[in-house]
């Protein structure tokens, strides 16, 4: 059977996802910070976020979105685990039981009284495990037509 | 040093972790996988020593108090399993230098080594329910990156099974706990073990233990329930057969025996008959399938079901010497079947085969192989002073002892077609007329030579000096019998 | 509620099993999604479906669900998010590799190469 291919257009689609793409980053960005007294985290966040480049994969196609992030998402994974495992494993060297976080509050210019808590860091590395994992099946299927 | 215990879990994990930046370089990864296991299983041997001088060690993450927090437990039980595992994959790494294939090492196969390590001795030394089942999920998906990796078209269609099985298993799991967690409401270990007596409903524990046998059952392929081994575990090559042989089905006998010895305590008439008849059962499925195949990897796969179905029945008489007897014949067959499974290996390697009946007259060419591998086998039918012995005397004693009679006198016939099924691989393959033998590199031959006779050399010492060995087995046994030593030990921890 | 909970989640088994004793590997996959998800909304049950708060800290309220089980949910979702796509990627590699997805026709796909 042969398939006639009819030239596509997607001039809306295309031009719509380089807009929502940063609506949905900087969204996923304030449901990462959100997590840290308040439902959200680098879960949902990472989800999020590659789910805004999922959104540009299918607007552009696979070659293009990797022309504009040159990222191997492998290393990104392993980056990601690493910085969750060391965030949990620092509490050895000082003498505390694995996996205890630190928390202070901070006076930072801009932002005022601020708290820092360890766990932030800790779901950095899980942000990046998802986005990293989800962004490497996405392109184990869609690589080959 | 609180954290000492987990150690062995964090330096494999972690080098995992590192062994993905090094895709591209076989030899780098190589070597930071070897040493990282050498000095992850020294970690092991220093955690058991510790065990033995000061008692049960455990650390409660997050410093949160013991009931609430997750923590984890080193006691005699564990730490001689995971020192058992590091110590056999390190060999059985070295073993897949020659045997694995370029093109595995360069995708993952080594971090998929060190994960699957990590979620078995996390199985092991967890002291949370839930936990557990956590860990067993991270040593499940990187099984199922080995079982795959290749991507030959059998790995393809076996693996779904093998995938398939265990995400229903995984699922029971779930929901075991969770019933367990709407009775008890607690999720340590330790805790649940305490609570479950005072909370007096016999009949809906024992429906939640008939339910756990089940999951792990499924994962230590008992009797009804091991239907998927065969098959799955003769799909991918064979150092990770080795691996799977000698840790996975093993991951849930210890759940089965920790299960059933801390918390399944209050009606041992109907929770342990049972188990004692599957145990029974187990052994005759797998002894009908060692005997009926001639394809060498089938016959040692099947000898994986006799031996958890001799385990569970020293689990099932709940006394000293039953316990004791598991623990020596736990460790004792993750040793052997490891060995087992390498020079089976090197037997395929050599002839090109897995049909016995192709092979033949080996012993003219390879005479040390054959002789190692005829000591390999007595070792697993428990010819004394070989390491299967006092493992299979001790069970035996506790069946006596138990007044199970019948099926003891059982368990000892039983070593008898062990070691038919076995001899009957060394007469086709090492005697008889020369059978079909393909062109090897003596290069490659040395390398899968060296790591399997250093382990069957380890075998062999477990045996004749378990003298040396038996305090550690005393003080598995004694956790084991006696759960308010773990509890306290436990709970202690929680008041520093 | 806890009633109709049960009976939801029977449903949810019910479908799951119809589904995994298909023959289509996709339906199979399907299925155990089902039943991942019925065993989560189990646990939810389990743990009790009282509390009027989230467990979250704020002041002033006492009325909390019980957290354990959501966070046990939350572990079991993300394991099995994790499960489900690499089944799916390695029931589409099966599909170009023996080029059916009837677990039938698989088993019966010959002797291997």
């Amino acid at each position: 059977m042969k398939v006639t291919k009819l030239k596509t257009n997607d001039l809306i689609l295309q031009f719509t996802a380089k807009i929502v793409f940063f609506i949905i980053f900087f969204f996923s960005i304030h449901i990462f910070f959100a997590g840290h007294y308040t439902p959200g985290g680098g879960f949902v966040g990472g989800l999020l976020t590659s789910s805004a480049i999922v959104l540009l994969v299918i607007a552009f196609d696979l070659k293009t979105v990797r022309k504009i992030l040159p990222i191997n998402y492998m290393y990104m994974t392993a980056t990601g685990l690493i910085l969750a495992l060391a965030t949990a494993a620092f509490p050895i060297f000082v003498g505390k039981p694995f996996f205890t976080h630190f928390f202070d509050y901070f006076n930072l210019p801009l932002f005022g009284k601020t708290s820092l808590h360890t766990a932030a860091l800790f779901d950095l590395g899980v942000f990046l495990v998802v986005v990293g994992v989800t962004m490497t099946i996405i392109q184990t299927i869609g690589e080959d037509e | 040093m609180i954290n000492f215990l987990l150690f062995p879990i964090l330096i494999t994990f972690f080098t995992g972790m590192i062994l993905i930046f090094f895709q591209k370089n076989i030899y780098l990864q190589r070597t930071i996988s070897l040493i990282s296991l050498g000095v992850a299983t020294i970690c092991a041997l220093f955690v058991m020593l510790k065990v033995q001088r000061d008692g049960i060690q455990s650390v409660t993450f997050g410093d949160w108090p013991a009931p609430y927090g997750i923590t984890m437990v080193a006691d005699g039980v564990s730490t001689l399993l995971v020192l058992t595992s590091l110590l056999l994959t390190f060999f059985i790494t070295w073993y897949s230098f020659g045997s694995i294939g370029k093109e595995r090492e360069h995708f993952f196969y080594y971090p998929g080594v060190m994960f699957i390590l990590t979620g078995v001795n996390g199985a092991f030394t967890t002291g949370d329910i839930f936990n557990m089942f956590v860990f067993f999920e991270v040593l499940l998906m990187s099984s199922y990156l080995l079982i795959v990796l290749g991507g030959e078209k059998k790995q393809l269609r076996e693996s779904i099974q093998y995938i398939l099985v265990n995400i229903i298993s995984s699922a029971l799991f779930v929901i075991t706990v969770a019933y367990l967690y709407s009775i008890i409401g607690t999720l340590s270990m330790a805790d649940i073990a305490m609570k479950i007596t005072a909370i007096n409903q016999p009949g809906i524990i024992t429906t939640i233990a008939v339910l756990f046998l089940m999951v792990f059952g499924l994962k230590a392929a008992i009797f009804p329930l091991y239907f998927w081994l065969p098959s799955s575990y003769a799909a991918p090559p064979i150092p990770v057969l080795a691996l799977f042989g000698a840790l996975l089905t093993k991951v849930g006998v210890y759940a089965i025996m920790r299960t059933y010895t801390l918390f399944f305590v209050h009606d041992i008439a109907f929770t342990h008959q049972m188990l004692l008849i599957f145990a029974v059962l187990t052994i005759i499925a797998g002894c009908i399938g060692a005997l009926a195949h001639f394809d060498v990897k089938q016959i040692i796969i099947y000898n994986i079901v006799i031996a958890v179905g001799v385990i569970l029945f020293g689990v099932a008489q709940m006394n000293f010497d039953g316990l004791e007897g598991a623990m020596f014949y736990l460790v004792h067959d993750m040793i052997i079947k490891a060995a087992l499974f390498m020079l089976v290996g090197i037997i395929v390697y050599i002839t090109g085969t897995s049909d016995l009946r192709k092979m033949g007259g080996l012993m003219r060419k390879y005479p040390s192989l054959g002789w190692f591998y005829l000591i390999a086998a007595f070792g697993l039918a428990g010819i004394p002073p070989l390491s299967g012995f006092v493992g299979k005397l001790l069970i035996v004693q506790g069946g006596f002892a138990a007044g199970n009679t019948w099926s003891s006198i059982f368990i000892l016939a039983s070593s008898l077609i062990v070691l038919l099924s076995v001899i009957r691989i060394f007469l086709y393959a090492f005697w008889g007329e020369e059978g079909q033998t393909v062109q090897i590199q003596e290069k490659t031959y040395k390398q899968l030579y060296y790591p399997t006779v250093i382990l069957v050399v380890i075998s062999i010492a477990y045996g004749v000096g378990s003298e040396w060995v038996t305090p550690f087995m005393d003080s598995a046994a004694r956790v084991l019998t006696n759960p308010s030593i773990y509890i306290e030990a436990v709970m202690k921890g929680a008041q520093p | 509620m806890e009633i109709v909970m049960a009976f939801v989640c029977g449903f949810l088994f019910m479908a799951a099993i119809y589904l995994i004793l298909s023959r289509s590997l996709l339906r199979i996959i399907i299925g155990t999604g089902l039943l991942s998800h019925g065993a989560h909304l189990l646990i939810l049950t389990m743990g009790g479906l009282g509390g009027t708060a989230p467990p979250v800290l704020a002041e002033g309220v006492s009325d909390f669900a019980d957290p354990i089980p959501q966070a046990l949910i939350l572990t079991a979702i993300v394991i099995s998010f994790g499960v489900t796509a690499f089944i799916l990627v390695l029931a589409y590699r099966a599909y170009q590799e023996l080029k059916t997805d009837d677990t039938t026709a698989m088993k019966g796909s010959g002797i291997d190469d």
